[in-house]
């Protein structure tokens, strides 16, 4: 086992880590973090997206020590200050952007990965940008209209239509 | 997957030192390595991280070649060299998704070889120099087979060095749950003549497609490749594209390509 630090929303958080330990594994399991989700366990549904350094990646293939005193920035990190939902999060809210909930961690870490990186995303943009992101419960019409609303773009001709 | 020792040396000469152990292997993003070792597939002994070697990473002009570091991710030479070659720029913002981008690496792409990726159309295709350790490798006598490439054991590609075609373009159909190519065609044009590579079709791995490339160095259009084909046999088959629909789709890729190029 080795001691792994990690500066994990701002605070300095440190727990052991084999060589095969995942960083979700040790998010959840040795940090106690366990909003972020581990899905497919394959990389391809994107539950278990957090922020390393800033950028997003699939907590589920990455080993913990090899991101051995890195930022990272997971769920939990995204409400306010004062435990009120943020900005990505609030609008998931109001937009119905979750039907069971399991996908949204991944979900809203993504979409603040493209809204860091691209302020105001055209839908088809925010699509091809969560694609590696998969909603189960196939609610991606209105997490799109989610992240247009979180970007302060107008929602109101998306209408509520099914894909 | 089992456990292994996990070691991340700052220099190469480390890296290459800890290679020389017994059952120890290379991790770069890892964004196919894990998996597989998740599956038990692969089961090193030691893993040793190449991401911490900052010499790998980045991207530079090096005269008229595009030199980019053997750990670069995805994300980053989709950023860096959309200028100074876009069809290589839009290849790698087209692998996987942006989290699989943010993390995988061209080093640890070519050097798995998977007979679906994309980068390795993009080396064959530019005749690109993979840099490694100890030695320059032209790509083609990289990619001697599925998986399969010349690199010796514990040997680390360092960087891979990219000639800038006058126009080139990669057309990929893309497999929709994986996002590899089903087939994938990359062309590029030079000076002293046009260079196929196909991905994603044939059991021996990428390879070029030398008829299309002389059809098309006599005259760069899609009209040129009219009659030509590619036979079934050797090609790979599955769920997804039969043998023939694959030989198919590489003469239709490879004049989407051409039409693209830029």
């Amino acid at each position: 086992m080795t001691k792994v630090t990690l500066t994990v929303n701002g605070r300095s958080m440190s727990g052991e880590a084999e060589g095969r330990t995942l960083l979700v594994s040790f998010l959840r399991e040795e940090l106690g973090l366990t909003g972020t989700h581990v899905g497919c366990d394959t990389s391809q549904c994107g539950a278990c997206v957090v922020h390393v350094d800033g950028k997003a990646m699939k907590s589920c293939t990455v080993l913990a020590q090899d991101v051995n005193g890195a930022s990272v920035t997971t769920i939990e990190g995204m409400a306010n200050e004062d435990g009120s939902l943020g900005t990505v999060q609030q609008a998931f809210q109001d937009h119905h952007g979750l039907q069971c909930g399991f996908c949204t961690p991944g979900m809203v870490m993504s979409s603040a990965a493209l809204l860091a990186e691209n302020p105001k995303p055209s839908e088809a943009e925010i699509r091809h940008y969560l694609e590696g992101n998969i909603c189960r419960c196939t609610g991606y019409h209105n997490i799109v209209k989610a992240v247009l609303a979180a970007s302060g773009q107008d929602v109101s001709t998306l209408g509520v239509a099914a894909e | 997957m089992y456990n292994f020792d996990f070691v991340k040396p700052s220099t190469l000469d480390e890296a290459v030192a800890a290679l020389g152990g017994e059952d120890a292997q290379p991790l770069s993003g890892g964004q196919t390595l894990l998996p597989s070792m998740k599956q038990r597939l692969n089961a090193p002994g030691v893993l040793v991280s190449l991401t911490g070697i900052a010499a790998l990473k980045g991207v530079s002009m090096e005269g008229r070649l595009l030199v980019i570091g053997g750990a670069t991710p995805h994300a980053v030479v989709a950023a860096e060299v959309a200028s100074a070659y876009p069809a290589l720029a839009a290849l790698a913002g087209g692998i996987g998704d942006p989290a699989v981008r943010n993390r995988g690496t061209i080093g640890g792409s070519l050097a798995n070889n998977d007979p679906s990726a994309c980068y390795p159309s993009a080396a064959l295709g530019s005749g690109a120099t993979i840099v490694t350790n100890n030695r320059e490798i032209a790509a083609d006598d990289f990619f001697t087979g599925m998986f399969e490439t010349a690199l010796e054991p514990g040997e680390i590609i360092t960087a891979v060095k990219f000639p800038v075609p006058e126009k080139a373009a990669y057309a990929k159909f893309q497999q929709p749950a994986s996002r590899f190519a089903l087939t994938g065609a990359y062309v590029a044009k030079y000076g002293d003549g046009v260079r196929v590579a196909i991905t994603g079709a044939s059991e021996g791995g990428v390879f070029r497609w030398t008829e299309a490339e002389e059809a098309l160095s006599r005259s760069f259009t899609a009209e040129a490749l009219n009659g030509l084909s590619l036979p079934e046999d050797g090609m790979m088959g599955d769920l997804h594209g039969t043998p023939a629909y694959r030989a198919h789709l590489c003469a239709v890729m490879t004049r989407r390509a051409v039409t693209a190029a830029r």
